[in-house]
């Protein structure tokens, strides 16, 4: 069925498996399994199916909750051996590529064209467009262009049964129901998706970037609404508050303003002209906020260093602290200075540091919480800390996820935000797809017996009773 | 009656035609009921679940219920100089919000801002089982779970009761211009396919009967370059404006077909393709949209040589006006793979176990 290279199953060999970005979650899987044609994904699958298998898809291990985290019982599917950039159509603007494809590298083979691949989350050198499509992946250029959904023209793969299967086509639509809408996103829980077809578009002749700083967080939240009220949408926002701006600026150095409470970064793209316009309209905006500084970018260096900090925000929490948890919600922007300040009040409650940075733009937060995991009771608070900031979410009127996905690690907080009515749809439409429940199970949607466990634990607000148990 | 009241008076007739055993018509406005299937069973009325929820305009994120009209829901967005940038058509009355997302049609501006699924947040649904549920929400960014919100755009209400819908809104850009030029339908084709690549503020474009007509929106200075790139003749504002609202909502005599023409099997075909697609019609029966990807064809062909025609283009055609609707077997919608087939039956299944809901809208049933 498939080669002897592309199976794994010695314990030493599958253990780089065992988890994907969300590192503090480990399971060792029965087999990995490295197809690299379609036919072998298929036969996979069959396999699998006529033996009840669980089967985990797995691009590059790249995502942050658990989405790939394996099953006990199951094997890994890694796609990351279909990788090539099938075809680049400059006419149509668009790319046929095999799931395995990085992010990066598909905008990489469309620069000749002056065309690119829009989402551009931050692991984009590194993360594979299948995986992508697994978490309707964002990035820091959304709220114009787009998330993974807006973005794709089809997709091509197969059932969990091992049947070929595609959603969407070339054209801007298909009949009959928008089944391509819910396989986005859907965690690898509905489908195996193994050729891509995505959408290109121009590269922007200009992009330049202001740098704001501000001396309260209320300040800078009121800043961004500002900008979009007065009609603008930035080809990026972004905020940092003061304890991330200097861990980054230690980091890389980029000139921070290390006074401010908050800086933000507001990009605007297009021609010479369109740009100057707009930067024009946004300076007068963050000006009018009370920002203390306004520094643009004079040129493509200096932009690039601008964007540094904000894109090296993880790896430059790594350096203060010996774990940090990313954690990611989405609220209503107009909330975002009380949410800053809520998770002030838990840095006390929990004893911990939280590090901000936030895609103002479309209201996606990423508080950093900075822990030791040698230390049971550090990890302990900061699964509780990180709880609570998604149960705030909720509560401000956002979500519990805006595009790290919910994989293992927000099961419980699904029983937050969805009612068990909600919660048993959403399984009966996995259902629909994936009638025997091998692909990826245990993933996105709880239990309704795990809402219930959860329910009884959060109770007292304590540390979790016996908090080394999975609890699936 | 309240809105409360309304919705509890929806949810009874919910239950009580499950347990008589009836379909029921979801209806708004009624104006898109020519297309699909024809619309079978006892009507559920959603006209009174009226007005927005909630609206903030910082948040670019509004709020309607079902039953309100397009029209209103854009007057209110247009006060605080913010609209739907997608464009969504409206026939013989304004529609409704519900109708909008159920119908899942945009209008000219879709090839370069997107189409109606790209614009919802998140729904409240009423299932088969008479369960109120609510998914996707009000923000820009959300992948907490299936994304259930998006299903039911252009689901035409074979899943459900969409009650309320979230929509993102966007600023009503600065100024747009509208500038044509004579030529042939593939010298057309073969400009738009050239401009698609390069950063133009192109929002809409069409060709009908030797006029290729496009239409840049945007900030002033890119509208104002762009015009002076592409050169043609600028349309004065009032006639340019009346193009583009008649081309979104069929009003011009190409979009009409007769009961006679009808009889003598002529329809009007919608053909969704690639944009690269070659010319497949004769350009006398062609308008053509969405810079390529959307082509109206007015033929008598057999219903199977169009929709072979499509598909070895890459795309499907649905049959928009005409057809013999009191057949059994009309179909309005090209037929989907097996697999696909199977999932939509699932689903089906899986949101409305009775079949309750707008039976044959989309498929036959199972």
């Amino acid at each position: 069925m498939l080669p002897a290279d592309a199976i794994l199953s010695r314990h030493e060999d599958t253990a780089p498996y065992e988890c994907d970005g969300l590192t503090a979650y480990r399971e060792s899987p029965l087999a990995v399994v490295m197809p690299r044609t379609d036919a072998e994904v298929a036969a996979v699958l069959m396999a699998c199916h006529a033996l009840g298998v669980p089967v985990v898809a797995r691009g590059a291990g790249t995502g942050l909750s658990g989405g790939a985290t394996p099953h006990r019982y199951g094997v890994i599917l890694s796609l990351a051996r279909l990788n090539r950039i099938i075809r680049v159509d400059p006419l149509a603007c668009l790319a046929v590529v095999e799931c395995g494809v990085r992010n990066l590298a598909i905008s990489e083979a469309a620069a000749a064209f002056g065309l690119y691949y829009a989402p551009d989350p931050s692991s984009q050198i590194a993360c594979t467009i299948g995986g992508n499509i697994a978490e309707n992946s964002g990035g820091v250029h959304c709220l114009k262009y787009g998330l993974t959904l807006h973005n794709i023209f089809k997709l091509r793969g197969f059932t969990a049964a091992g049947e070929l299967i595609e959603f969407g086509s070339e054209a801007l639509d298909s009949p009959g129901l928008d089944l391509m809408s819910i396989v986005i996103g859907s965690e690898g829980m509905l489908a195996v998706i193994t050729e891509v077809t995505v959408k290109l578009i121009p590269k922007p002749p200009v992009a330049r970037c202001l740098l704001a700083s501000f001396a309260d967080l209320e300040s800078a939240g009121n800043a961004v609404a500002a900008v979009i009220a007065a009609g603008i949408i930035p080809a990026g926002l972004e905020l940092m508050d003061r304890r991330m701006t200097a861990a980054v600026e230690d980091f890389v150095h980029a000139g921070y303003d290390l006074n401010a409470a908050a800086i933000l970064l507001c990009e605007s793209d297009g021609t010479d002209d369109e740009v100057e316009e707009e930067i024009g309209r946004m300076r007068a905006v963050l000006k009018g906020c009370g920002a203390t500084r306004l520094d643009l970018s004079q040129d493509e260096v200096e932009r690039l260093k601008f964007w540094s900090g904000r894109k090296n925000a993880f790896p430059a929490s790594g350096r203060i602290s010996p774990d940090y948890m990313c954690m990611d919600s989405t609220i209503p922007r107009r909330r975002m200075a009380e949410m800053l300040r809520a998770i002030e009040a838990m840095e006390f409650k929990y004893d911990l540091r939280c590090a901000n940075v936030f895609h103002a733009g479309d209201g996606n937060l990423h508080p950093l919480i900075l822990f030791d995991a040698n230390d049971p009771d550090q990890l302990s608070r900061c699964e509780l800390f990180g709880a609570e900031i998604l149960e705030t979410s909720v509560q401000l009127g956002g979500t519990i996820s805006g595009e790290h996905g919910i994989g293992i690690e927000k099961l419980n907080s699904m029983c937050v935000q969805f009612s068990p009515l909600e919660r048993q749809q959403m399984i009966a439409v996995k259902l629909a797809f994936d009638p025997k429940e091998i692909l990826n199970p245990g993933k996105v949607i709880p239990t309704l017996h795990r809402c219930a466990e959860y329910g009884k634990m959060t109770v007292h607000r304590g540390l979790l009773p016996f908090a080394e148990l999975p609890r699936f | 009656m309240s809105n409360n009241a309304a919705l509890q008076q929806i949810v009874e007739q919910v239950h009580a035609a499950r347990e008589r055993r009836m379909t029921l018509n979801i209806c708004g406005d009624s104006s898109k009921a020519f297309y699909g299937g024809t619309p079978r069973g006892e009507p559920l009325q959603l006209s009174l679940l009226d007005g927005i929820t909630s609206y903030e305009p910082t948040e670019l994120v509004v709020t309607a219920r079902a039953g309100t009209k397009i029209i209103d829901l854009e007057t209110i967005l247009a006060e605080k100089s913010q609209y739907l940038p997608f464009d969504p058509p409206r026939f013989s009355s304004s529609g409704t919000v519900g109708g909008m997302v159920a119908a899942g049609l945009a209008g000219p501006a879709r090839a370069s801002v997107g189409g109606v699924r790209d614009f919802v947040l998140g729904v409240t649904l009423l299932n088969g089982r008479g369960e109120l549920m609510r998914f996707g929400g009000q923000v820009i960014k959300n992948v907490a779970g299936y994304d259930v919100s998006r299903l039911v755009v252009g689901s035409l209400g074979v899943l459900g009761v969409i009650c309320e819908v979230s929509l993102k809104v966007m600023p009503i850009p600065a100024t747009d211009a509208t500038v044509e030029w004579e030529m042939t339908a593939h010298e057309a084709l073969e400009k738009m396919n050239q401009w698609r690549g390069r950063a133009l503020p192109i929002n809409a474009t069409s060709w009908f009967q030797g006029r290729l007509r496009v239409r840049l929106r945007g900030a002033r200075a890119a509208v104002e370059s762009a015009a002076n790139i592409l050169r043609g003749s600028r349309i004065e504002a009032d006639e340019a404006t009346q193009w583009w609202v008649d081309l979104r909502d069929h009003r011009q005599v190409f979009f009409k077909v007769e009961p006679s023409e009808i009889a003598q099997g002529e329809s009007l075909w919608r053909l969704s393709v690639p944009a690269t697609a070659k010319i497949l019609t004769p350009q006398e029966e062609l308008l053509m949209e969405w810079a390529g990807a959307l082509r109206w064809w007015r033929t008598s062909l057999p219903v199977d040589a169009v929709r072979n025609l499509a598909m070895q283009a890459g795309g499907h055609a649905t049959i928009f006006y005409g057809g013999n609707k009191s057949s059994a077997n009309f179909t309005p919608f090209a037929p989907l793979s097996k697999a696909v087939m199977r999932i939509h039956h699932n689903l089906k299944t899986a949101f409305d176990p009775d079949n309750i809901f707008n039976p044959g809208r989309l498929y036959a049933d199972p």
